[in-house]
């Protein structure tokens, strides 16, 4: 009874971890795009929506071709990779760029815009029915003796996830591009004046953000097994609640959102009731809201970055 | 080397300069004198591209620097040590350092020149890894400074570096500003409300009120200057 009550907390604990580990992935764009331009790009989870149906486009393509399991992964990973990069380029260009010296609340809107009809869009190109999406991980022979505690496909999210966490902190903490990042953050007209050019730092932002939420996108849309035009919009309020819940503007607190939101939700639902799962969500939300307006590290000024 | 003719700048319809015309010549130091609101920073900020002019044209080495982006124009050589340091208070000393020679790729004199700086200021070389924002006023100014110097630029233009700095600090900061015009034959465009000093170390100034240049002369006759005198160095 004890050792079936551990077993069951610990299947929790990693499936929180799995959903944190996403989460994650979408809410630095969240956070990183709010460090540098102070701007909720409201439009990040079309993004990663639309990183999932290049990769499922790519995959139905390649699987009738006969590649195998683990090519199918890769390849459609880098194409979803390339497009979402390319969308969240291009949408920084179009939608936020030219409205930078605007009022606050236009930049915002023009979010809001941007998201609604990155939406339609998919919706009237492709369906507004579930897809069904491949599954692109496979289970490992190795991992067979460990798969009754956490599956092959969550073991990658997790793993993936944090090896592009390790990457992302040597990126920003060690590199010319993140150096020059972190100094856009905390004071735009300095960077310029030692000689930043700060549209590339923005841009540069939302390529590494839209990527990122690519890469969520392969990894749950493969892990749940189906998508529609409207997961972006979902996904996206969880992240963006995660990355409010951290701090919004700071990267280790986007991580420790995230977490905590996936594992709120992973408890709540395994111990309470599962058909309240969303609202275990934003109910932590208003309560950090309350208690804690500026977030976990957040501050209440400066440091975003 | 930099000249501003007929310079006209805008904060939306408030016109902050007018007409201002200002020439400085390889290797000297220039001092722009005036009191709040006269419009000296805008200068500097116009010059670095930050604001830049509506009217009138802003040469540099012979060419228009215009309409040319901030970073460009750093790269042409012209580094500010803007007003009130503006250190990036989460980077640490050295990632501060960095920041300054962000466009060079000469990563062996950029570390020659970081111990050069450490020479130039002992202090920045012991608080090298802490943050920026925890230093005091007079390490964020030598450190703003130093920043600007990692840049290896042709021109300095500093804003107010005596600003809410004790006496013996301003003194010391002066005398580097005058060893780096000398030892690497930087020109110093020096923007000062602290007029006694600051006529003390230049060759020529300027003073600027609302807006406009009203009396261009050499250091020495400034200082003499009744009117200098009577508005700006209160004797
Ligand atoms: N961002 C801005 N928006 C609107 N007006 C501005 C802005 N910056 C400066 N001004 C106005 O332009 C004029 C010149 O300002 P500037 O900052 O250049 O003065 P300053 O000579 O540097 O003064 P101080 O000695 O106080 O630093 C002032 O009237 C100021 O109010
Ligand atoms: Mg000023």
């Amino acid at each position: 009874m004890k050792i079936k009550k551990m077993e069951y907390f610990f299947e929790l604990f990693l499936g929180g971890l799995t959903r944190g580990s996403i989460y994650a992935l979408i809410a630095l764009g969240y956070t990183m795009v709010y460090g540098i331009i102070e701007l909720i790009n409201f439009a990040h989870g079309e993004i990663y929506m639309i990183g999932s149906f290049t990769a499922l486009i790519v995959a139905s393509v390649l699987t009738l071709k006969g590649f195998n399991q683990i090519s199918i992964l890769i390849l459609a990973s880098l194409a979803a990779i390339i497009y979402s990069g390319a969308y969240g380029y291009t949408l920084e260009k179009i939608a936020y760029k030219p409205l930078r010296h605007a009022q606050r609340l236009s930049p915002l809107i023009s979010a809001i815009g941007m998201s609604i009809f990155l939406q339609n869009y998919v919706l009237l190109a492709q369906t507004s029915d579930f897809l069904p999406f491949p599954n692109l991980i496979p289970e490992f022979e190795f991992w067979e003796p460990y798969s009754h505690i956490i599956g092959s496909p969550q073991l990658v999210i997790i793993l993936v996830t944090i090896i592009i966490m390790v990457l992302l902190t040597i990126l920003i903490k060690y590199t010319k591009i993140g150096k020059a990042m972190r100094a856009t953050a905390q004071d735009k007209n300095m960077a310029m004046l030692v000689g930043v050019n700060i549209n590339h730092v923005i841009s540069i932002t939302f390529i590494i953000g839209s990527v990122l939420a690519a890469v969520g996108g392969v990894l749950i849309a493969s892990h749940i097994g189906m998508i529609n035009f409207y997961i972006g919009f979902i996904a996206g309020i969880k992240a963006f609640t995660a990355a409010v819940l951290g701090g919004i503007g700071s990267i280790p607190g986007a991580v420790i959102g995230a977490l905590i939101l996936g594992w709120t939700e992973s408890f709540a639902t395994g111990y309470v009731s599962s058909d309240y799962e969303d609202v275990f969500a934003f109910a932590l939300l208003v309560f950090i809201l309350i208690f804690k307006p500026a977030g976990i590290l957040g501050h209440s000024d400066a440091q975003k970055v | 080397m930099l000249n501003l003719s007929n310079v006209n700048t805008f904060y939306g319809n408030i016109h902050a300069l007018k007409d201002v015309n200002i020439e400085i010549s390889q290797g000297e130091i220039i001092t722009l004198i005036g009191s709040n609101g006269a419009g000296k920073t805008t200068i500097l900020m116009s010059i670095s591209g930050i604001v830049p002019p509506r009217s009138g044209e802003i040469f540099f080495m012979g060419k228009s620097i215009n309409s040319i982006s901030p970073d460009k124009i750093v790269a042409l050589g012209i580094s500010q040590v803007p007003e009130g340091r503006r250190i990036f208070p989460y980077l640490t000393v050295i990632e501060n350092l960095d920041m300054g020679a962000f466009l060079r790729k000469d990563k062996d004199r950029i570390k020659k020149d970081m111990e050069y700086i450490f020479d130039l200021f002992p202090i920045i070389s012991k608080r090298r890894n802490q943050l920026g924002g925890t230093l005091s006023g007079g390490e964020q100014q030598m450190l703003a400074i130093s920043r600007a110097l990692m840049a290896r630029p042709l021109i300095l233009l500093l804003d107010e570096p005596s600003l809410g700095l004790a006496p013996l600090i301003v003194k010391q900061i002066f005398d580097i500003i005058k060893k780096i015009n000398i030892e690497n034959k930087t020109t110093i465009f020096l923007v000062e409300q602290n007029a006694n000093l600051a006529l003390k170390t230049a060759h020529r100034g300027y003073v600027i009120e609302n807006g406009c240049i009203t009396i261009s002369d050499t250091a020495d006759n400034l200082l003499r200057n009744e009117a200098v005198k009577k508005a700006y160095i209160g004797l």
